[in-house]
């Protein structure tokens, strides 16, 4: 009995992962779509801007808050930019839910394996590593 | 040239590398790079986090079908994460000490193995008989096909692991999903049968690509304008390709663009060598 229902709940979390992977790749591109477009309204006329030399985006583009506030003032590059933050965060909730899942499931050397993962992006995000 | 007719060519650019990269298992990422250096003459650094973007796009959007039919193995993915992400974050360090010529000479030869890897023998068996490493991580698990469920076992966990840390560092150094190298790592070392391999790698790429890809967005290597045609051609294409693949098999297509992915190849390391980039 105590078989059958790990196997039933090993099947939810795939069912749960695999919409949520779904989700996020369909919310990132709806809000890339929108900025593109919008941002092709603005500056479509405009020429091409040299990316042979490598610049840098500017901190408005580059930091959490910064893309955050680009995006409310609608600001088209700013909006691309918040769909790029969902993609990118997108399997990063995959493992959140995993993490969520294997703990449902009491199964204690996949919960301390999914927070070392986590944990490796967690402090890459958050470490500092602009060196 | 006008930003919309840029990002328009983009577009269409960026759906061809997505349809290709679906077809012969590379993933969009790989082409999208020679596409924006070689195509569009732009900076390599803008090419990686561009091809970054589009293999986390891939990845999730290809992963969420194979999870829900089963065959992805959860939990083999998970623990090989913690390899690919370690090596994804060295990587994306060592990116900012490595000369994008060396970056570029590199990618041609990374290239040239994974075209040479789509056209490898395909291990279908399933082991019986796995190492004890791989029962006490709980790593062996089975997946349906057409005759039932089959089970399989695998060994040389230690092998697979360091060879997925390489894949990582690779990723994260050349913002590709290194699928080639993962599924080496799976097929050969681990002996898994190559529908859970393959699907795998594919599940683990999104992880891998996002541990770095948030150290190269916060450097500044993700512009908007570039990202947006990328992501959507690359989804598109991809989109356009798993449609194609269960209608047909693209043994003769894979033959011709592993041809003409060996040129790409050629190609980036000789203006590499050439100090082009």
């Amino acid at each position: 009995m105590k078989k059958v229902k790990g196997l039933l709940a090993d099947h939810d979390i795939e069912v749960i992962v695999g919409t949520l992977l779904r989700y996020g790749v369909m919310t990132a591109s709806a809000i890339v779509l929108l900025g593109g477009i919008y941002f092709l309204i603005q500056h479509g006329q405009a020429p091409v801007p040299s990316y042979h030399h490598f610049a840098g985006e500017s901190i408005g583009y580059t930091t959490f808050s910064g893309i955050l506030h680009g995006a409310m003032a609608l600001q088209a590059k700013a909006i691309i930019q918040l769909g790029v933050i969902v993609l990118i965060a997108t399997p990063i909730l995959r493992i959140l839910f995993s993490l969520i899942g294997f703990t449902l499931e009491k199964d204690k050397l996949y919960v301390v394996i999914t927070l070392v993962v986590l944990c490796v992006i967690l402090l890459s995000t958050f470490g500092g590593l602009k060196i | 040239m006008t930003i919309l007719s840029f990002s328009l060519i983009l577009l269409a650019g960026a759906y061809l590398a997505g349809l290709v990269g679906s077809l012969t298992g590379l993933g969009g990422g790989v082409v999208v790079i020679p596409l924006l250096t070689l195509v569009f003459q732009v900076d390599i650094r803008y090419a990686i986090g561009a091809a970054l973007l589009a293999s986390i796009a891939n990845s999730s959007g290809a992963a969420s079908a194979y999870v829900k039919e089963g065959i992805t193995n959860i939990r083999l993915g998970m623990f090989l994460e913690i390899a690919t992400t370690i090596g994804a974050v060295i990587g994306a360090v060592l990116a900012v000490y490595t000369p994008t010529n060396t970056i570029a000479i590199l990618f041609g030869v990374i290239l040239l193995f994974s075209a040479a890897m789509t056209l490898r023998r395909k291990n279908q068996e399933a082991l019986t008989e796995g190492s004890r490493l791989a029962d006490v991580l709980k790593l062996n698990g089975s997946y349906p096909t057409k005759n039932g469920e089959v089970h399989y076992k695998l060994k040389n966990v230690g092998a697979g692991f360091s060879i997925m840390t390489v894949a990582g560092v690779l990723s994260g150094l050349l913002g590709i999903g290194s699928g080639a190298l993962k599924v080496l790592a799976m097929d050969s070392a681990m002996r898994i049968p190559f529908k859970v391999s393959t699907t795998t790698s594919n599940f683990m790429i999104g992880v891998t690509a996002a541990a770095s890809a948030v150290v190269y967005l916060q450097r500044g290597y993700m512009d908007p304008a570039i990202a947006f045609p990328v992501v959507l051609g690359v989804l598109g294409g991809a989109f356009t390709g798993s449609k194609l693949l269960t209608r047909m098999d693209p043994k003769v297509l894979k033959y011709i663009f592993c041809v003409a992915i060996t040129f790409v190849a050629v190609e980036m390391m000789y203006n590499g060598f050439n100090h082009k980039f």
